[in-house]
């Protein structure tokens, strides 16, 4: 199977399911903060924080999201060119005690989010962390799990899922190439 | 980026890319746990045949922050002092297992010799060659300037701004650096130096050059006023031989506390250390509000650490 799997109208519904799921999950919005990975993760994350916000008014979606930049705690810097550093913002209240939904646009081998449990970990120390991600698209190499999915996608290895979004690539659709086509991810 | 030898041949596509890895390091260095596994297992050595504290102290707490491992080889009572040759001190080196090299010497072009001479492999970082480059120095410099006058925003140059350096030009390699650095960023560089002490060649730099404090002060809307160190140990013939007294000198490019009212509000005042107070800069220029000299020291250890990422994280070039 190639070519898109969503359409924007699908991103928006999976997005504003996971927002409510969040809500559910941790009964509230209390502690919650949201912290998007690079590059596409960054407006995943504020797009979620926007349709908490909407549910639970006393939720600032500016004061509760941000980024969280993985780069220098890959695990494989060495074996690619070097790459450069994003942007970390963390809200100025910190992370400690707060519940950190880390939101990332696609689950693959799942060696990001170690990444950044790592990167967390140097922040501040949260009482819990979840995981959001818009597409999961299997093939794990460690033992991470997301807490809420906006689509499962059985892949082969050989494809790539690639995610456009509107803010970044003024575009919005997920889509499913042949390795050899490209594609973000 | 392969090795970092000199600003002149640093695009500034390059420039900005270090400025901005460095703006994200210096935010890591504001937390509580300031160290970052980048470059764990990685070996840095400095390799310094001229004694400086300040620079050498810089680039190893750069290197540990980072999670690499440094050793510091000196040329005092070190094989070097026995007459060995700054090659067979590389091969050592390299024998070591060293990832990256941060070479002082006195020599110009000691670093670029160590780095295209095909005697190591290792990333070779110039962290001062005789009067040649300091390019760490003015990365620093420009990286301090940016944030203070441009917000700090990434992906800024330095464009539209003027920036004085003041003093010692001829034995500079801080001035030599930033000469174009400053201008490769956008900004418009004007050295302030007796006659005696403009470089052999420096019509030919994208500079204007005056021969008093008061005309640059005049002349310009200074943005930026670099102070250098008189450099005595290098002057043959010490001082006199370039300047009729210390007192005259100033007298005529002293940054005093009078100079310092005639600056615009927003001007900010540096100086590379370490400072001849009294000499080149007063006491109450050097402790004023204005100056940023104490922040350039923690600005240093941030640009290091990026240029430490940038030439030693990626994968090694075969």
């Amino acid at each position: 199977m190639t070519g898109a799997v969503m359409a924007a109208p699908d991103i928006a519904r999976a997005l504003t399911r996971i927002a409510h799921e969040i809500l559910e999950r941790n009964g509230g919005a209390d502690d919650l903060v949201l912290l998007g990975i690079p590059t596409r993760g960054l407006p995943l994350a504020r797009r979620l924080a926007e349709r908490i916000a909407i549910v639970e008014p006393s939720f600032d979606a500016d004061a509760r999201s941000g980024g969280i930049d993985i780069t220098m705690y890959r695990d494989d810097l060495g074996r690619q060119p070097t790459r450069s550093i994003g942007a970390t913002t963390v809200p100025s209240a910190g992370i400690d005690d707060a519940i950190v939904v880390l939101v990332d646009d696609v689950l693959n081998s799942g060696r990001t989010i170690r990444a950044a449990l790592d990167a967390i970990k140097d922040v501040g120390r949260p009482r819990a962390v979840q995981l959001a991600v818009l597409v999961d698209r299997g093939h794990r190499e460690l033992p991470i799990r997301a807490d809420f999915v906006g689509k499962n996608l059985p892949t082969s290895r050989s494809e790539r899922v690639s995610v456009l979004l509107d803010e970044i690539d003024h575009e919005e659709e997920v889509r499913i190439l042949r390795s050899e086509e490209g594609g973000a991810k | 980026m392969r090795h970092l030898l000199s600003t002149k041949d640093l695009s500034r596509e390059d420039a900005i890319l270090i400025l901005d890895t460095a703006g994200e390091m210096a935010k890591t260095q504001e937390r509580e746990n300031r160290k970052l596994p980048t470059l764990r297992g990685k070996t840095v050595v400095n390799l310094f045949f001229e004694d400086s504290t300040r620079t050498r102290t810089s680039f190893e707490v750069a290197a540990k922050r980072l999670s690499a491992d440094v050793i510091n080889f000196s040329a005092k009572g070190s094989s070097v002092a026995k007459g060995e040759s700054l090659k067979d001190t590389a091969q050592t080196l390299q024998a070591m297992g060293s990832d990256g090299v941060v070479i002082r010497h006195s020599a110009s072009g000691a670093a670029a010799r160590l780095a295209t001479s095909g005697w190591i492999s290792s990333a070779v970082v110039n962290a001062g060659d005789g009067t040649h480059q300091h390019p760490t120095q003015a990365l620093l410099d420009a990286f301090t300037i940016r944030r203070h006058l441009k917000g700090g925003e990434a992906g800024e140059g330095l464009d539209g701004l003027t920036v004085a350096i003041v003093g010692d030009v001829l034995h500079s390699r801080v001035a030599r650096s930033n000469v174009w650095l400053l201008t490769t960023l956008g900004a418009k560089v004007v050295l302030v130096c007796p006659p005696t002490l403009v470089p052999i060649g420096a019509e030919t730099w994208p500079v204007d050059i005056v021969h008093s404090l008061d005309a640059a002060l005049n002349g310009y809307a200074i943005d930026a006023l670099m102070m250098l160190r008189i450099q005595l140990e290098r002057m043959t013939g010490g001082g006199a031989a370039f300047f009729p007294s210390p007192a005259e000198y100033t007298r005529l490019f002293g940054l005093d506390g009078s100079r310092l009212a005639r600056l615009p509000q927003h001007t900010i005042v540096m100086h590379p250390g370490p400072m001849n107070r009294g000499l080149e800069i007063s006491a109450e220029a050097a402790d004023s509000p204005r100056s940023v000299v104490v922040e350039q020291v923690g600005n240093g250890i941030a640009v290091r650490m990026a240029v430490l990422y940038l030439l030693l994280a990626g994968e090694e070039v075969a």
